[in-house]
Order: structure tokens, then C-alpha cells, then sequence
């Protein structure tokens, strides 16, 4: 069990003092020079040991991308660009960073960016957290007015400066090239890679673009050192991850654990159990919109972390947890998701503009029964056609949680069908 | 999705000189050269000004820019926070319909926004006073379902509290925003269950509450740098 000593965002509900002198009380900005002073190499060693592994849904470990970054410019300057565009439905873990805890997140970028030898760092906030631009804006002042930032920050002899910057309303601006093609004045559509953005990135130089929390933790890490992380979750699993749970659990809420954490465990310790009762529970979206939903059965025996969810065809993602209990039409919540992705598709890619229409407008049959059962089988057979198939991963995102539900609720739509078809529905077996 | 510039246009497009000022500081945040990385919190500004993005706005942004005024409308077209149409005067109110609002209850908050503002999206009230629409995920998951008016969250809503948020705007009236079950953020409702110390001795309210009141400029045009 994770105490509060071992929790790295010790502000994130905002109770307390949320100003500079604030966060310093509570280990902000303690010591940065120092660990800017140990060097570039002694840093991504550290959190290469920390075991870290990227937050915004992938996964890949942070301490590798840092090493993509060239050590030597040549002539071109290098660019950290922080995805603060939290936009998976489910997802709701950065915004309570920003406006809550945003100094450890400063201080992050500080350190990142010295360590891929970066002067600018530029944050990427979705448009609609106003409020949230609005708190960071006034850290962001107070660490320049505190000579935190800007020429020899913090007196460690690098010179920094973070820009925010906000989008407008596109979720596909969280994936990372969409994002510099926002950034950089235009519709947010990815980019093929190669080229990726450590060596053709931001202004065609090279860049590193890294989720809110990724950055955030670092300070925290490299405070009490790698091995202090990487002694929470399951090997290769490290450290302490924010999750977010929403949807029919007693008290939602947003809270800091372990990796690794049971499921059970984490909805009964935090959120008051499942609404009804665990028996209640019907199925669970693990980690954000994008990853197939468990049922019932193996949420039982579920852990929370990237490779026991992968194990299970799902996925950690952004460790956003949407719970369903019994009384879900969960046939119609995953509809809501095919209706999401069609909206947020770019349009760039056929595949992925064509076929989320197509799905979402089989899925709006499936959930009315208005379909034939055949039809089943040709959605998850346009499913695959869009997966893997595009530039970007937002059709694959489009794809799984259908796959998800065809795989685990295939009777439901068929009794669903069925019933729309005789009135009635095919026979259960007494419980 | 197809978004096209409403048939009724106004002849021209101003920034006030303090949102012109505030717009030089935008630009001076890319580097040389790359001002057309400005062009989103300029038309979102172009906005926060009127109400709405036109068709004069797009190019007046383009022309500070120094860009065709096509990628000016590439840009208003695609992101969806760019009302391309008239909203209400007083506010526009975007409900989450995704997901985990969805299966909280967002649906019965548009049946509010139906029966209080207008049958359809996009359409505003009878007296032109609101507007209303269903946008995909805000990021508040945890306070599902919620809605977004004007700068503010409003969390934890039911169709109840959610009328009566509509009326006071209706009266003229602008509600504090935040959660409406008696949370402070996004902790768990029936207390704390870790950074248990914090119980004690809290803040007023969490920072999206504090700058809300503090400003008092939820649903406020904003003229001024």
C-alpha cells in the first residue's frame, strides 16, 4: 500500500498552499542546480534506471526517448514539447497537475530539457482547460519572477524558457506529430515516420515531445534516486502512476497508487467499490477510450499495469479506469466511443475516415438490433482492415474497443438482434 | 466533419488595441519567422472577442500573420472549439456526451439544454440569450457528467442542479463553477483517502473556482489585454 510519503504529487486536490512557496515547502525546486550539475548522462542514466515509462498511453520508457536526442547541435536548436492535450475520454490525470501541483511539473521541464539540450520548452495544452492555462501562466511567472527560469535558471547555468502554447478543441493533436503540425500553424494531421521528431521535429529540429506526467515525476525521481521508483509495480512496471477512475463506482476520483495495483483493490481502497457491489460490475475500460474492456471475469484477477493489461489484448494506456456496472448498455457505451472516434478522425488516412463512419454506423444498428447477426462478423472484419492501417494510431484506437466488445459480449449483441427480430430472447440458463 | 463560415457575414473585423497588444506578445512567443504558430490563440482571442469566428476575423488573423487566408480557414474549419456560427449572446454551454459522462447522466443534461435552450445544437434560445451543443470529452472524467460554459468547468451535475445553473444565466446571473455534489476537486465524495493531511486547514476552493471568482469573467467577452 502506497503511503503519502511515497507519493510524489502530494497537492493534486489543491487543498493546500498551491503557490512557489508552497510547492517548496513540499520539495519543489529543492536542489535543482545539483542534479542539473550532476550532468546529462548521470540524468538519463537515473531515469533509465527509474524504470520509468512514458505516461500519455504508449508507454515507451523515458529514459530511452531522452537518449534519441543528439548530444552535439548541429546548428540547430532542440526543442522539448510537452503534451499537455489530454483528451482520451476517461482521461483526467494532467489537468489536475496542472492547476494543482503545476511547480513539479515546471521543474520537470527544466530538467528534461537540460538534458536533451534544449533552451525552449513549449506546452501543448488542449484549448478548453482555460482555467488550467490560466494556474500554469501564474507558476510559470512566479518561477521566472523567482529566477527558476529564463537566463541561468535556478543558478545552474542553463538558460530556459517555457512557452505555453493551447489548442483548439482536437483530440487527434494529442497524438505527437499532429501535435507539432498544430503547433506549427496548421490542421492538426500526423506526419509519416520516419523521419521521427528527435531528429525532425518542432521547426524541423530535433524534438522530444513528452506527457505532462512523464515530465513531472523527474524532479521527484531523481531526488530520491531510480531505485526509489523502480521499487514500486512489477518489474518493468515501475513506480507510481495517477489513475483516473470514472463511471459507477461510489466516489470517483483521481488518485496516485502504485503501479501494479490489483484492480479490485484500487476501485475498493479509493472510490468506495463498484455502485451495487463488486458482483455488481460489468465490465472495465482499464486505461482510457482506446483499449479493449475487460469483462467481469478477468477484472476478478486484474492488475494494473502496462504488460498484465497487454497480456489480457488490452492495455494501461493512460490508466484512465471507466467501470460499468450491470445496468450499462454496454453495447451503447461503446457505440458513444465509435461516435467519438468518427468525430476526432483527422481525415487524412481512407482507412480511418471512411471506416469510422462505417463502424459507427454498424454499431448504431447493433445497439438498436436493427442489424443482421452476419454483420457482427463484418464489423470486426472492417475492424482489421482499419487497424494497422493508417498513419497514426487513431485508427487502431477506433478498432479495439469494437474488438473489445465483439470478443467479450458477442451473445448480447445477438440476443440483442434476435429479440428485435422474434421478441424474444434466447434462453438462460436458470442462476 | 463538414464545417463551413455562416451565410451571414459582418463587413469587418477589429482586435481592440488591447487584444492587439496582447496578440504582438503571441507572436513574439515563436521564433523568428514562425509566427503562424500563433494563428490558434489569435483566432481564439478573434473569438473570446465577439463571440463567434468569422469569415473577416479568419482573415485579419492571416493578415497579422502573414498567411494566405486559405490556411487561415483550414485552421478555423478544422478545430472544433471555433464557432463558425452565432452563439448565444449571453453564453454557449458545451455538454460532454462522451463515455463516462454518458453513462453518469450526461444524456438527461441534454434533454435540459432541449427543453430550456433549443430542440437542436447549435440553435440558440428563442430570446438569443443561449446557445447549446454536446462536445466529446472535456478531460473531467472523475466529476463526470459535466459541462463547459464559457471558461469554467461545472461538475458532478445532475439535470436538476444543471437547470437551475441554465436559469441563473437566464437571469443574468453567472454561477460559481466547479463541482455541484460538495467536492473540492476530484478526490473521492466521501472523504480522503490518501494526502489524508490536507483535510484540514484547506483551501478555499480548488484553482479552476479560485481564478473563476477572483476574475469573474466566466462568461465575460474579453477586451482587455
Amino acid at each position: 500500500m502506497l503511503t503519502d510519503q511515497d507519493r510524489i504529487f502530494t497537492n493534486i486536490y489543491g487543498m493546500a498552499d498551491r503557490s512557489l512557496k508552497g510547492a517548496q515547502s513540499r520539495g519543489a525546486w529543492d536542489g535543482t542546480a545539483d542534479i542539473i550539475g550532476k550532468g546529462r548522462d548521470w540524468i538519463i542514466n537515473e531515469v533509465k534506471a527509474s524504470g520509468l515509462r512514458g505516461r500519455g498511453g504508449a508507454g515507451f520508457p523515458t529514459g530511452l526517448k531522452w537518449s534519441f536526442m543528439p548530444k552535439e547541435s548541429d546548428g540547430r536548436p532542440s526543442y522539448l514539447v510537452v503534451n499537455a492535450d489530454e483528451s482520451e475520454p476517461g482521461t483526467c490525470k494532467d489537468r489536475e497537475i496542472m492547476r494543482h501541483d503545476p511547480h513539479l511539473f515546471i521543474e520537470g521541464c527544466l530538467i528534461a530539457s537540460f538534458a536533451m539540450n534544449a533552451n525552449t520548452c513549449y506546452i501543448y495544452i488542449r484549448g478548453e482547460y482555460i482555467r488550467e492555462r490560466e494556474a500554469m501562466q501564474i507558476a510559470i511567472d512566479e518561477a521566472y519572477d523567482a529566477g527558476l527560469l529564463g537566463k541561468n535558471a535556478c543558478g545552474s547555468g542553463w538558460d530556459m524558457d517555457i512557452y505555453l502554447h493551447h489548442g483548439a478543441g482536437a483530440y487527434i493533436c494529442g497524438e505527437e506529430t499532429a501535435l507539432l503540425e498544430s503547433l506549427e500553424g496548421r490542421k492538426g494531421m500526423p506526419r509519416l515516420k520516419p523521419p521521427f521528431p528527435a531528429n525532425t521535429g518542432l521547426y524541423g529540429a530535433p524534438t522530444t515531445v513528452n506527457n505532462v506526467e512523464s515530465i513531472a515525476v523527474v524532479p521527484t525521481i531523481l531526488r530520491r534516486g531510480g531505485a526509489w521508483f523502480a521499487g514500486f509495480g512489477r518489474e518493468n512496471n515501475a513506480g507510481t502512476k495517477l489513475f483516473a477512475i470514472s463511471g459507477h463506482v461510489e466516489n470517483p476520483c483521481v488518485v496516485e497508487e502504485a503501479m501494479s495495483i490489483p484492480l479490485q483493490e484500487l476501485l475498493e481502497k479509493h472510490c468506495g467499490g463498484v455502485r451495487g457491489g463488486w458482483k455488481n460490475l460489468k465490465t472495465v475500460i482499464p486505461g482510457g477510450s482506446s483499449v479493449r474492456c475487460l469483462p467481469h471475469t478477468i477484472c476478478d484477477e486484474a492488475i494494473m499495469d502496462f504488460d498484465w493489461l497487454r497480456g489480457q489484448g488490452s492495455g494501461l494506456g493512460t490508466a484512465a479506469v471507466i467501470v460499468m456496472d450491470q445496468s450499462t448498455d454496454v453495447i451503447k457505451a461503446i457505440w458513444r466511443l465509435s461516435k467519438f472516434y468518427k468525430h476526432e478522425s483527422c481525415g487524412q488516412c481512407t482507412p480511418c475516415r471512411e471506416g469510422t463512419g462505417w463502424m459507427m454506423r454498424v454499431m448504431d444498428r447493433l445497439v438498436t438490433g436493427d442489424a443482421e447477426v452476419e454483420e457482427i462478423d463484418m464489423l470486426l472484419d472492417v475492424t482489421k482492415q482499419v487497424e494497422g492501417h493508417t498513419i497514426c494510431a487513431l485508427g487502431d484506437a477506433a478498432a479495439w474497443p469494437i474488438q473489445g466488445l465483439i470478443q467479450h459480449y458477442r451473445d448480447e449483441i445477438e440476443d440483442r438482434i434476435k429479440h428485435k427480430r422474434t421478441g424474444r430472447v434466447s434462453a438462460v440458463a436458470a442462476e | 466533419m463538414l464545417r463551413r463560415l455562416h451565410k451571414n457575414q459582418p463587413d469587418s473585423f477589429a482586435f481592440t488595441e488591447a487584444n492587439l497588444a496582447w496578440a504582438e506578445k503571441q507572436i513574439a512567443k515563436y521564433p523568428e519567422g514562425r509566427a503562424a504558430s500563433a494563428i490558434i490563440p489569435l483566432l481564439w482571442r478573434a473569438q473570446e472577442q465577439e463571440g463567434w469566428l468569422s469569415r473577416p476575423a479568419i482573415e485579419t488573423v492571416c493578415e497579422m500573420l502573414g498567411l494566405a487566408n486559405i490556411r487561415g480557414m483550414e485552421v478555423a474549419t478544422f478545430y472544433f472549439m471555433f464557432q463558425l456560427h452565432p452563439v448565444g449572446d449571453i453564453a454557449h454551454i458545451q455538454v460532454c456526451g462522451t463515455t463516462s459522462c454518458m453513462i453518469c447522466g450526461a444524456e438527461d443534461l441534454m434533454a435540459v439544454c432541449k427543453q430550456k435552450i433549443a430542440a437542436n445544437a447549435h440553435e440558440r434560445s428563442p430570446d438569443g440569450k443561449l446557445s447549446w451543443e454536446e462536445v466529446e470529452c472535456l478531460g473531467a472524467c472523475s466529476n463526470a457528467p459535466m459541462a463547459q460554459i464559457g471558461k469554467d468547468y461545472y461538475e458532478d451535475l445532475t439535470a436538476e442542479s444543471f437547470a437551475q445553473i441554465i436559469d441563473e444565466l437566464y437571469a443574468g446571473k453567472v454561477p460559481v463553477p466547479g463541482s455541484r455534489n460538495g467536492r473540492f476537486a476530484s478526490e473521492p465524495k466521501s472523504g480522503l483517502t490518501s494526502l489524508t493531511e490536507h483535510g484540514e486547514n484547506r483551501q478555499a476552493a480548488n484553482m479552476s473556482v479560485t481564478l473563476a471568482t477572483e476574475k469573474g469573467d466566466s462568461i465575460a467577452r474579453i477586451t482587455e489585454g
